[in-house]
C-alpha cells in the first residue's frame, strides 16, 4: 500500500488514528513513569511543530527557518497568561516582575489576563505574523534562500529582543514556576495526566488537519507551487496566496504546540526560541521523511528522544549525533527514512526471478518523491 | 564633532569586518547559490590558526604576518573538502546545502572544542598594533584602522582577480550561464572548486583579522554568519560591489543607532530596517539581469 | 466524508479530554502549599548513596562550568576515599545541562524522580538556578549553587556557596569608594545579574555621593564593543563598573586597551572574571585590573596549597583554581557535614541542622547560615597580575554575614520590592 493510497483510503486512515490513540494514551502511560510521560508530552510538542514544518517545507518548499518564533508567541503568550492568573491578587505583579522592577505590569501584558483572549491570541497572533511576512516575502518573489535567511533573521531579532527586555519577557531566563493553569493545579498528578492528553489530542488534531489539506486540491496546488511556481502563476493561481496559507497554517500549529509546551515542560526561555533550535526542529522532520504525513511526526519525536537519551550518556555526544544526521541525511538521503521504504521493496522484488519485469520503479531520491 | 567622527570610524570598521566576513559568502553563496552556514566555522578555523601558528613561532608581529596566508589556505582547504564530500551533488537542491552546512558547523564547533579545550584562548597582537593613533583628538584603534585596510585590500583583490584573470572570467561566465559556458570548454566542476576554494580561504583571512578584535572560541563564527549573510542579500546576489556597499551601509547604521539605543535595540532596528528594503528591492542593491525565470 | 471522519475524531477526544480535566484534577486554590510530590524517593539503605552533578558540559557555558564539575568530582573522590559521607560512599549521577535554562530544569527533574538522588549540586547562570528554583521546591529537594549571584533570593530549598552582593558588589563598592573614585560607568551582559547589580549598584552611588555617568547593556555573547567603549571613554568616569559575561569580556577589554584606556586612568572592576577566563581574554590586555570575588589561587593558607595542590594532581599542572570552583568544592564537603550534624539525608533534616555548620575552606573559614541558607564568606578584592594570576589587594578582613535581600544596608530600601 503506498502512501496515496493510505492518505485516502479512510478505513486505513481511522485505524492508523486509532492505533496511534491507542498507543499514546493507553500503552505509553501504562509504561512510563510520571517523569518520562512528562518527556513524552514535550516531544509530542515538538511533533506538533514539525506536522506544520512537514506542510510548508515538506509539501510547500519553503524552507522555513524561524518556526522557533510563532512556538514562541504561542509559548510566551500561555506563559504571560499563566503568570499573571499566578500573580498574587493584592498587586496583579507577577513573581519575577515585581522583583527586577517597580513599575508594574507592562500595558501589552494585561489583554492576557483574560484566558479567553489568551487561547484566542495563540491562534491569532501566530497567524496574522505569518500572513503579514508570508504575503510580505511571496508576494515580492523573494527567491527560496532570501525567505529561509529572513526568517531565520527573525529567529535571531526574537530571541534578542526576548533577552533584551527582561523585566517584561524574563529575558535568558524566560517565564517559569507556573503554578496553575486555568485554576487547575499544575503540581497535581492528575492534571499533568490531562494536559498529557490534551497534547495527545492536539498532535492527532493536526495530523488529521494536514492529512486533509495534502489530499485536498489546495495540496495539489501547494505541491505544484514547490515544484514549478512558474507555470501555476501562469495557469492563473495565486502562488503567494497558495504559500501564505500553508506557512501560516504551519505557524499556527507551532503557535499551539508553544502553548501546549509550556505547562507541561513548566518553563520557556529564549533558548528554546532562536536560530538554533529552530533548525533543530528540522532535523526530526528530515530523517523522517519531509513530503509524509507521519514521517516528520515519527521523526521529530524519535530525534527529541534520542537526544534526551544521548545526552544522558554522552555530554558532547549529541552535537555530534545531531550533526552528523544533517549532513549524512539531508545529502545523501533527502526522502528521509520514509523513502527507504520503495528502495527495500525495489531490494525485495528485484530478489524474487519471476518479478523482475515489472519491479517496482525506484523513485528518485530528490525531494519531490513521494 | 569628535563623537560624529569616532562614531563614523566605529561603523566603518564595523562595516569593514561585516566585510571581510561576508566577502568569501558574496562568491559562494552569491556565485554559486550554495548556503554554507559553515562559513563561520571557517572563519572561527582562521582564527584558530592564527592562535596555532602564533604558538609555534612566538613572536606577535610576524605570526600576524604567517597566520594570514596560512588561515587562507586552511579555510580554503575546508571548503574544498566540504564541496568535494557534501555540496558537489547538491547544486540543484540549494536550499539543502543550508541544512547540510548546519550539520557541519555543529561537528566543526564540537571538534574546536574537543581539540582547543571549551576556554578561550588568546592571540596577542603586535606591538605595532597596539593602542590608537590620534587624529584631530580623536582616537583611532590601530587594530581597527589595519582589519580596516585589509578588507579594502581583500576586495580589490578579488576584484582584480574576477575582472581581469582568465580564471575570474571563468567564474564569470559558469554564474552567467553554467550550460553554456560548459559548451564553451570551461570546467565548470574545476571553476566550481576553485572560487569555493577562494571563498572559504577569505573566511580563514576573517578569522585571524577577527582575533585581534576579540574571544577565539568555538562560537566565534555563530556570532557573525546571519549577519554575513545579510550582507550578501542586501547587496544582491553576483556582484562584490554590492556586499561592499551593503557592508558598510549596515555597519553605520549599527553604530549610529546603537549610540542613541543601545546595542539590542540596534541590532532589531537594523533588522527591521532590512526587510523594509527588501520590500523595496527585492533582489538587493545590485541585480545582475539573467533572462531566466528563477 | 473523510472531513467529517477527521471531525468525529477531534471532538470525541477533546469532549473526554475536558472530562478528564474538569473530572478529577486539584484545583490550585486546594493545594497544599508545600508541594504534593514531596515523599522523595532517596534510597539510603545500602553502602552508597547517590548525588547528582548538574553543569553544563556543552553549550557557551561548557567553558566555566567544565571547571566545576571537575573540583566536584575532585570533592567526592577525596570523600569517598576519608571514608564517605555519615559511612556511605557517594555515587554520583552527572547530567549536562547544556547551557540552556530549559534543560537544567528537565534534567533537575530527572536527577530529582528519576535517580533519586539525596542532592543536587551545580547550576552556574542566574537563569539556570531560576529554572530549577520551582523544580526543586516543588520536589522539595535540594541544590547547592556554587557561583557568586544577584541576591534578593532566598529558597529553603536551595544553598548558595558563592557570594551574595553584599559579599561581593557592596565591597567592590566600598573599595572603589576608599580609592577615591567619585563616578562610575556600568558596563554589563544585557540579563539579570548585571540589571540587578546595576541596580543596587545606583542606590549604593546615590547614597555615597558617588554620580553614575552611563549605563550600557551588551547582548550576550556581543563582540562589537566599539560604541559601547567610545561611551565610556566620553562619559570620563573615575572607574568602570564591569558586569559583562564570558566571550563578551574579551571583546570588551581588548577593544579598551586599543582605545588606549589603562587600569591607572580608568581602572575597570570585575565581578565576573577569575582565573580561568584570564587566559582567554590575555594577561597583556588586563593586567592591573581590579576583579571582586572571594577566593583566589593565591591565597596562602595550608587548606589552599592542599586543595591547589590536589586540583593540578587530578587535572594538571597548568590548571587554574577560581572562586566557583572552591564554592563548588566547598559545597560538597558542607553537604557531609550537614548530613553528618543531622545523621539523616532527609531534607527536612538537612534543612533543620544547616545553620552554623562549618568548613575550613580553602577561602577561610565559611559558615551556613540556617535562615537564609547563604554561607559567611570573607570578600577579596584583588588584581591581576603579570603571571596571570588573581592577587589580594584587599580584604574585609573577617566573614561578611550573607544579607542578600540587603536588609541591614539603609540605602537598599525598596530594592527588595
Amino acid at each position: 500500500m503506498n502512501l496515496k493510497s493510505f492518505l485516502t483510503n479512510r478505513w486505513a486512515v481511522a485505524a492508523g488514528f486509532a492505533v496511534a490513540a491507542v498507543l499514546l494514551l493507553v500503552v505509553a502511560p501504562a509504561l512510563l513513569s510520571s517523569f518520562r510521560l512528562g518527556l513524552l508530552g514535550k516531544y509530542l510538542c515538538y511533533a506538533m511543530v514539525a506536522v506544520g514544518i512537514g506542510l510548508a517545507w515538506g509539501r510547500g518548499g519553503m524552507l522555513v527557518l524561524g518556526q522557533g518564533v510563532f512556538f514562541g508567541l504561542g509559548a510566551y503568550i500561555m506563559a504571560m497568561h499563566l503568570k499573571l492568573a499566578d500573580a498574587p491578587p493584592s498587586t496583579g505583579v507577577p513573581d519575577f516582575m515585581a522583583l527586577i522592577s517597580s513599575d508594574g505590569v507592562p500595558v501589552w501584558w494585561e489583554p492576557f489576563r483574560s484566558g479567553v483572549v489568551t487561547l484566542i491570541a495563540i491562534v491569532v497572533v501566530p497567524t496574522a505574523v505569518a500572513v503579514l511576512l508570508g504575503l510580505a516575502t511571496f508576494r515580492r518573489r523573494v527567491r527560496g534562500a532570501y525567505f529561509a535567511i529572513l526568517s531565520q533573521a527573525l529567529a535571531a531579532a526574537f530571541a534578542i529582543l526576548l533577552i533584551g527586555n527582561p523585566r517584561s519577557t524574563g529575558g535568558s531566563t524566560g517565564l517559569n514556576n507556573f503554578k496553575g493553569f486555568f485554576g487547575f493545579s499544575l503540581r497535581d498528578p492528575a492534571n499533568r495526566m490531562t494536559l498529557y492528553v490534551i497534547a495527545v489530542v492536539a498532535l492527532l488534531a493536526m495530523v488529521a488537519v494536514a492529512r486533509q489539506l495534502m489530499v485536498s486540491r489546495y495540496g495539489e496546488l501547494l505541491v505544484a507551487c514547490r515544484d514549478a511556481e512558474e507555470r501555476v502563476r501562469f495557469l492563473g493561481y495565486d502562488p503567494a496566496a497558495i504559500k501564505t496559507f500553508a506557512y501560516a497554517v504551519a505557524a499556527v500549529m507551532a503557535g499551539v504546540a508553544g502553548a501546549l509546551f509550556v505547562p507541561i515542560v513548566g518553563i520557556v526561555s529564549p533558548n528554546d526560541v532562536g536560530i538554533v533550535p529552530s533548525i533543530g526542529l528540522l532535523i526530526g522532520v528530515a530523517i523522517g521523511g519531509r513530503t509524509t504525513l507521519l514521517g516528520p511526526v515519527l521523526g521529530a519525536i524519535a530525534v527529541a528522544w534520542a537526544e534526551t537519551s544521548l545526552s544522558e550518556r554522552f555530554p558532547s555526544g549529541w552535537t555530534y549525533a545531531q550533526g552528523l544526521l544533517f549532513m549524512l541525511v539531508v545529502a545523501f538521503l533527502p526522502g528521509g527514512l520514509a523513502s527507504l521504504r520503495p528502495i527495500v521493496r525495489g531490494w525485495r522484488e528485484r530478489l524474487r526471478p519471476s518479478h523482475t519485469a515489472d519491479s517496482a520503479p525506484v523513485p528518485s531520491l530528490s525531494g519531490s518523491s513521494r | 564633532m569628535e563623537i560624529l567622527l569616532s562614531q563614523l570610524f566605529n561603523g566603518l570598521s564595523g562595516g569593514s569586518i561585516l566585510l571581510l566576513a561576508a566577502l568569501g559568502l558574496a562568491l559562494t553563496f552569491g556565485q554559486m547559490g550554495v548556503i554554507n552556514m559553515a562559513h563561520g566555522e571557517f572563519i572561527m578555523a582562521g582564527a584558530y590558526t592564527a592562535f596555532v601558528v602564533q604558538n609555534l613561532l612566538g613572536d606577535a608581529g610576524l605570526s600576524l604576518l604567517v597566520s594570514l596566508p596560512a588561515a587562507f589556505v586552511v579555510g580554503g582547504l575546508l571548503g574544498l573538502a566540504l564541496e568535494a564530500l557534501l555540496l558537489r551533488r547538491m547544486y540543484h537542491r540549494p536550499l539543502d546545502t543550508l541544512l547540510v552546512t548546519f550539520g557541519v558547523s555543529l561537528v566543526l564547533q564540537q571538534l574546536a572544542r574537543d581539540v582547543f579545550g571549551t576556554a578561550g584562548v588568546d592571540v596577542a597582537a603586535p606591538e605595532w598594533l597596539s593602542g590608537p593613533v590620534e587624529v584631530f583628538g580623536v582616537a583611532f584603534p590601530k587594530t581597527r584602522l589595519f582589519i580596516l585596510v585589509l578588507a579594502i585590500v581583500a576586495v580589490v583583490v578579488l576584484s582584480a582577480l574576477l575582472a581581469f584573470t582568465p580564471l575570474g572570467r571563468r567564474i564569470r561566465a559558469t554564474v552567467q550561464n553554467r550550460s553554456l559556458a560548459e559548451s564553451s570548454g570551461i570546467s565548470t566542476r574545476r571553476t566550481d572548486r576553485i572560487t569555493f576554494f577562494v571563498g572559504s580561504g577569505l573566511a580563514g583571512v576573517a578569522g585571524v583579522a577577527l582575533t585581534l578584535m576579540g574571544s577565539i572560541s568555538s562560537n566565534l563564527g555563530t556570532n557573525y554568519i546571519v549577519d554575513a549573510f545579510l550582507v550578501v542579500v542586501v547587496g544582491g546576489v553576483g556582484q562584490i560591489k554590492g556586499a561592499v556597499i551593503a557592508a558598510f551601509v549596515l555597519g553605520v547604521a549599527q553604530s549610529w543607532i546603537e549610540y542613541s539605543t543601545t546595542a539590542s535595540i540596534a541590532k532589531v532596528v537594523v533588522l527591521a530596517l532590512i526587510v523594509a528594503f527588501l520590500q523595496a528591492r527585492p533582489q538587493g542593491i545590485f541585480v545582475v539581469r539573467t533572462r531566466s525565470l528563477v | 466524508m473523510n472531513i467529517s471522519l477527521a471531525r468525529r475524531l477531534v471532538a470525541v477526544a477533546t469532549v473526554s479530554a475536558m472530562g478528564l480535566l474538569v473530572g478529577c484534577g486539584a484545583r490550585v486554590s486546594d493545594d497544599p502549599s508545600t508541594g504534593a510530590a514531596g515523599a522523595g524517593c532517596v534510597d539510603t539503605s545500602g553502602s552508597s548513596v547517590k548525588i547528582g552533578f548538574l553543569n553544563s558540559r556543552s553549550g557557551t557555558m561548557a567553558i566555566s562550568e567544565n571547571t566545576v564539575y571537575n573540583s566536584l568530582k575532585l570533592a567526592a573522590d577525596q570523600i569517598n576515599a576519608a571514608g564517605g559521607v555519615a559511612g556511605k560512599q557517594l555515587a554520583i549521577v552527572a547530567e549536562d545541562g547544556a547551557s540552556e535554562p530549559t534543560t537544567f530544569a528537565e534534567k533537575a527533574e530527572k536527577l530529582i524522580r528519576g535517580d533519586c538522588v539525596a542532592a543536587v549540586f551545580g547550576g552556574w547562570t542566574s537563569s539556570s538556578r531560576k529554572a530549577m528554583l520551582p523544580v526543586f521546591e516543588s520536589n522539595n529537594a535540594l541544590l547547592f549553587y556554587p557561583v557568586q549571584y544577584e541576591g534578593l533570593e532566598s529558597s529553603k530549598n536551595i544553598f548558595y556557596t558563592g557570594a551574595t552582593t553584599n559579599q561581593q558588589i557592596v565591597p567592590a563598592l566600598d573599595y572603589l569608594k576608599e580609592k577615591g573614585a567619585k563616578s562610575l560607568f556600568l558596563v554589563g551582559s544585557d540579563y539579570v545579574f548585571p540589571q540587578t547589580a546595576n541596580k543596587i549598584i545606583k542606590a549604593y552611588a546615590k547614597a555615597n555621593g558617588i554620580e553614575v555617568k552611563g549605563e550600557e547593556y551588551a547582548p550576550l555573547g556581543h563582540t562589537d564593543f566599539s560604541t559601547i567603549v567610545s561611551k565610556v571613554k566620553a562619559a570620563d568616569a573615575d572607574a568602570v563598573f564591569n558586569t559583562l559575561n564570558g566571550d563578551s569580556n574579551v571583546a570588551f577589554f581588548k577593544e579598551y586597551k586599543n582605545a588606549g584606556l589603562t587600569a591607572d586612568a580608568m581602572p575597570v572592576l570585575s565581578v565576573s572574571i577569575a582565573e580561568e577566563e584570564v587566559g582567554g581574554i590575555g594577561v597583556g590586555n588586563i593586567v592591573g585590573q581590579p576583579v571582586a570575588w572571594n577566593y583566589y589561587q593565591t591565597i596562602d593558607s595550608a587548606q589552599n596549597k592542599k586543595f591547589v595542590a590536589d586540583f593540578k594532581a587530578a587535572y594538571g599542572p597548568t590548571k587554574v583554581t577560581s572562586d566557583p570552583m572552591e564554592a563548588a568544592y566547598t559545597s560538597l564537603y558542607l553537604w557531609k557535614g550537614m548530613v553528618e550534624k543531622a545523621k539523616s539525608f532527609a531534607v527536612a533534616d538537612i534543612q533543620k541542622a544547616a545553620g552554623g555548620v562549618t568548613f575550613d575552606a580553602p577561602e577561610g573559614k565559611v559558615t551556613v547560615n540556617g535562615e537564609n541558607h547563604h554561607i559567611a564568606k570573607t570578600a577579596l578584592i584583588g588584581k591581576i597580575g603579570q603571571d596571570g594570576l588573581i592577587h589580594t589587594d584587599w580584604t574585609s578582613g573577617k566573614p561578611i554575614e550573607p544579607d542578600p535581600y540587603l536588609k541591614s544596608y539603609p540605602w537598599a530600601t525598596g530594592l527588595s520590592g
